[in-house]
């Protein structure tokens, strides 16, 4: 009886032994009642009563080897069954009679019961489907459910009801072509498969997905799916990372990657920094380093870093701070200059057409002249020293294509502090901000990260220390020496001493000052060309104005020296693992900038920026308000500025015109009286 | 981020370059499943983690059967042993929003704050100053109210809501697709509405009651508080809030996978509207 039903051959073959126990024929009317409703109900029988297959709710648990079985069948096979019906039900019922076993076959008892009423059978078991069949009331025996009738020719009021049910269930709308019943052979489908818990609860879910699926089924294999196009085209990005360069040259370049790339070891910094809970995930860790590594192989790069993550708002930046080797900057740099030289020339050639104009107008009308000189450039730092001293790439994933980013000039840094803006993620995204930031977000996003490394990146006390130089210490006017060596000698430091003391961490790249530069430039230096002002320029520190040189804490100052930030520390530091201090590594997080991490344990160190790019200020920020309005003219002799009369002024004027007036009338009037009389004598 | 997935949440939302430590992560795998044993919550969140000067704060909730029933929250400064947080009060929000600074990292310390307060003598009145004294737990519990409100979030039909009122955790969910997870409106923040009686007729007829019926992240003011991004080659979305942040939501679109985590100092960005 466990065969699957789908056979339409099936139901003919019943009676074999392999069969749940038959009571024999002739048991008792309660028994059976008994037994069949605690027995399980096999399909066939089902079949053959004509209910649908699913409607036999309990009897999915009992029959061994069941599960194999579909429940649902075609409607074809359905109406087989319904006319077979009658006729598999004869031959299970001759051939239990023949076997006379002790064992019941569950489908029998139904045909036993001939005087017994359908409703407790069908009731108890079936519960609401069986209620509201018309075909209840009767009872088997007018059904023409008589065991030994084989002429069955019309079919029963109750096969109508259940066609009449069936036909209606199947109804299919213009507007779609699941039937309720095609969906709900799927749902039950669906559920009995995946046999989720509590599947009442999650239902009316069921019922959309079911839905789902049928309406939007997954593509044909041979079509792309579009929605995954770019995820896929990102993949092929990443793909090209991980294949090896080269195909016979294979043995020469492993000899020569075996030796010193410039490439870091990113993967050992990454798992130190992980254990401080700071960092990328290993398998993105992983990407970056051979997007480094892709960086490496296309520039020619003496040293490369990783430096860290900026967030942006649409897209992210990884930067990677690097150094040329020697001599290979300089193509790039020409470029740039002969762009500013370009710059300046344009700018001189404005100044003369103004000059013209000017006099031009003269004869008219003396324009007051520009009063308001824009402040002195102050030149950038040369590559190699100050805040270019490295070299910038940006991508914003691994796979992409590395960018490099324009030297800053200190216009820039000097804006840059006095904006907060978020970045974008697209370099050549304009910065709109007051002050106007001069430059794009490539200009942005380097004065920022020249300004985070400033401040941020440390190394333990000891690990760099000044080159052996004769003192060239006066003349540089104690800004200190600007270059430094690995010490050979360093023992690193024991990781308590660097978590208790902020003394024992050093800064290691230069401090920039409030003009935006590392060494300070005077700006009212004249150039060659000016002489004609008449300064002395012997001594470059003396300017002849205001100009005081400022000078900023020297290079590899501990970190005990820094400003506090509202009575807090500037820095935070902690061993990685309370657990087991003996093993962890020495994590630094700076307060001023978060997102800057440093790590020390014996002698490696590195550092690490991760986070938006911006600094921390307890204070809200505040834009720098407008300058005050300029004075328009000059008061001088033609131009006067006046202030208005006031009322009361108007008003004593007008009031002393009329007695003028009133008093000159009067005298008139005198004189012709005067005139008047005189004729009289 | 649900305890249950820790190691994979913590993965796809290291993104913003903050997570746990091995030795963190290990201790919250053990705690949190006695945390959820011994409260009975039939689910357990790791919110996140708020830097301190001198130590850090971790914190988790715990949701019963329903979702949207209010949290609670627990506290631990070593991943191990957790303390109930109170519920958070009006009153305490309003009173340490004075508090201004980062979070020392000890719960006992105390902010004071001097106010100066009109008091009547008689005739006669004066301003006397009074010190008040806010308990840094205080300031823990409505900062981590604020973020809650404001910034946690939830794709749309993680969470579905049955006709008898509680809110159930939506078995068949199986992720947004990649076009919706680009969007701010198939994302919902966690709490219960605010502005969804608001919507017009039109809007209303639209949404389906059983899965929208949380406020989505469309109309949050400021505009562009939040960035959505790609990530992982187009296989992760991360949304991050420019509010509070330090709030990253990840979700891997076609997958169950979603969660946030707070990992910040917790402090509102106040400059927002300057930074945009």
């Amino acid at each position: 009886m466990a065969d699957p039903p789908s056979d339409p051959e099936q139901p003919a073959q019943q009676g074999s032994p392999p069969e749940p126990p038959a009571v024999p024929f002739t048991a008792p009317p309660e028994a059976p009642l008994q037994a069949e409703l605690e027995t399980p109900r096999s399909p066939e029988m089902l079949a053959a009563l004509g209910w649908p297959q699913g409607a036999g709710l309990g009897q999915y648990e009992e029959p061994p080897g069941s599960l194999a079985y579909q429940p649902y069948l075609d409607e074809n096979l359905m109406l087989e069954q319904l006319q077979q019906g009658q006729g598999s039900l004869f031959q299970q019922l001759e051939s239990a009679f023949q076997d006379a076993q002790p064992d019941a076959l569950a489908q029998y008892h139904a045909y036993q019961r001939e005087e017994q009423p359908f409703q407790p059978y069908g009731g108890a078991q079936h519960g609401p489907y069986m209620r509201d069949d018309p075909s209840l009331q009767f009872s088997p025996s007018e059904l023409g459910f008589v065991p030994y009738d084989v002429e069955v020719s019309e079919p029963e009021p109750r096969e109508l009801a259940v066609q009449n049910a069936k036909a209606y269930l199947l109804q299919t709308s213009i507007s779609c072509d699941l039937s309720l019943y095609e969906h709900l052979v799927n749902m039950l489908t669906k559920i009995l498969n995946q046999r989720p818990a509590d599947p009442l609860s999650i239902l009316e879910s069921l019922n959309r997905t079911t839905q789902l699926e049928w309406f939007h089924p997954k593509l044909d294999s041979l079509r792309d799916d579009p929605e995954m196009q770019p995820t896929y085209e990102m993949a092929e990005k990443q793909k090209t990372l991980f294949i090896k360069g080269g195909g016979v040259e294979g043995e020469q370049e492993m000899e020569e990657e075996v030796a010193d790339t410039a490439v870091p070891n990113l993967m050992e910094s990454a798992f130190y920094f992980e254990q401080g809970g700071v960092g990328l995930s290993s398998d993105e860790s992983f990407r970056v380093f051979l997007a480094l590594k892709q960086l490496v192989e296309q520039q020619p790069i003496h040293t490369c870093r990783f430096w860290g993550k900026v967030l942006g708002l649409r897209r992210s930046y990884l930067v990677a701070e690097v150094e040329f080797r020697e001599g290979e900057e300089e193509v790039e740099e020409e470029e740039v200059e002969e762009l500013m030289e370009g710059a300046d020339l344009t700018a001189e050639a404005h100044g003369g057409e103004e000059e013209g104009e000017e006099d031009e107008e003269k004869a008219a009308d003396v324009l007051p002249k520009l009063q308001w000189r824009p402040p002195p450039v102050i030149p950038r730092e040369e590559s190699r020293s100050g805040a270019n001293k490295y070299l910038y790439f940006v991508c914003n994933e691994p796979g992409r294509p590395w960018a490099r980013l324009p030297h800053v000039t200190p216009a820039q840094i000097v804006q840059a502090r006095k904006i907060k803006k978020f970045l974008t993620g697209f370099l050549d995204a304009p910065v709109v901000s007051y002050p106007p930031f001069p430059g794009n977000e490539a200009n942005y996003l380097r004065a920022q990260i020249a300004r985070i490394s400033a401040a941020t990146h440390i190394s333990p006390l000891g690990f760099y220390q000044f080159n052996e130089e004769e003192g060239d210490e006066e003349e540089e006017g104690g800004a200190g020496r600007d270059s430094f060596e690995e010490n050979p000698d360093f023992e690193g430091l024991p990781v308590f001493e660097l978590v208790d003391s902020m003394a024992n961490w050093v800064h290691h790249m230069q401090h920039i000052l409030p003009q935006g530069r590392c060494t300070w430039v005077n700006p009212l230096q004249k150039k060659e060309e000016e002489e004609e002002l008449g300064e002395e320029e012997e001594k470059g520190d003396e300017g002849m104005e205001e100009a005081e040189q400022e000078i900023g804490p020297p290079l590899l100052t501990p970190l005990s020296e820094d400003a506090e930030i509202m009575h807090m520390s500037p820095w935070t530091a902690r061993l990685s693992c309370s657990l087991c201090p003996q093993y962890s590594v020495a994590i630094v997080r700076s307060n001023l900038w978060p997102g800057a991490y440093a790590f020390a344990m014996g002698k490696k160190f590195e550092n690490l920026y991760i986070g938006w790019g911006h600094k921390y200020s307890p204070d809200n920020f505040n834009p720098m308000l407008p300058p005050p309005v300029q004075q328009e003219y000059p008061s001088g002799l033609e131009i006067m500025e006046m202030s208005d009369p006031t009322v009361e002024e108007e008003q004593a004027l007008k009031a002393a015109q009329e007695q003028a007036l009133a008093a000159a009338e009067e005298e008139e009037e005198d004189e012709e009286e005067d005139e008047d009389e005189d004729p009289d004598d | 981020m649900d305890a249950d997935s820790l190691l994979l949440s913590l993965e796809l939302a290291s993104g913003s370059g903050q997570g746990l430590s091995p030795d963190r992560r290990a201790s919250l795998l053990t705690s949190l499943l006695l945390v959820k044993r011994d409260y009975r919550y039939s689910r357990v969140l790791f919110w996140g983690r708020i830097l301190g000067l001198v130590a850090d704060y971790y914190i988790a909730q715990g949701l019963d059967a329903d979702q949207l029933a209010p949290r609670k929250t627990l506290y631990s400064l070593n991943c191990m042993e957790w303390s109930l947080l109170p519920p958070a009060t009006e009153e305490m929000i309003t009173q340490t929003s004075v508090v201004k600074g980062r979070f020392m990292g000890d719960p006992s310390h105390e902010y004071e704050y001097t106010e100066l307060q009109k008091v009547n003598e008689g005739d006669k009145a004066y301003e006397e100053e009074i010190v008040i004294r806010i308990k840094e737990e205080t300031r823990l519990v409505s900062i981590i109210d604020q973020i809650d409100k404001a910034v946690a979030i939830i794709p749309r039909g993680a969470l579905f809501k049955s006709p008898f009122g509680p809110t159930h955790v939506n078995r068949t969910f199986e992720g947004l697709t990649l076009s919706e997870a680009k969007k701010l409106s198939s994302y919902f923040h966690f709490r219960e509405p605010i502005d969804l009686k608001n919507k017009t007729l039109l809007e209303k007829a639209d949404l389906d009651p059983s899965l929208d019926f949380m406020d989505s992240l469309e109309h949050d003011i400021p505009k562009g508080s939040w960035s959505i991004q790609m990530e992982r080659g187009n296989a992760l979305v991360v949304l991050r809030s420019l509010l509070w942040p330090g709030l990253t939501f990840y979700h891997a679109p076609g997958t169950k996978n979603c969660g946030y985590i707070y990992v910040g100092t917790g402090e509102k960005n106040m400059d927002l509207p300057f930074m945009l």
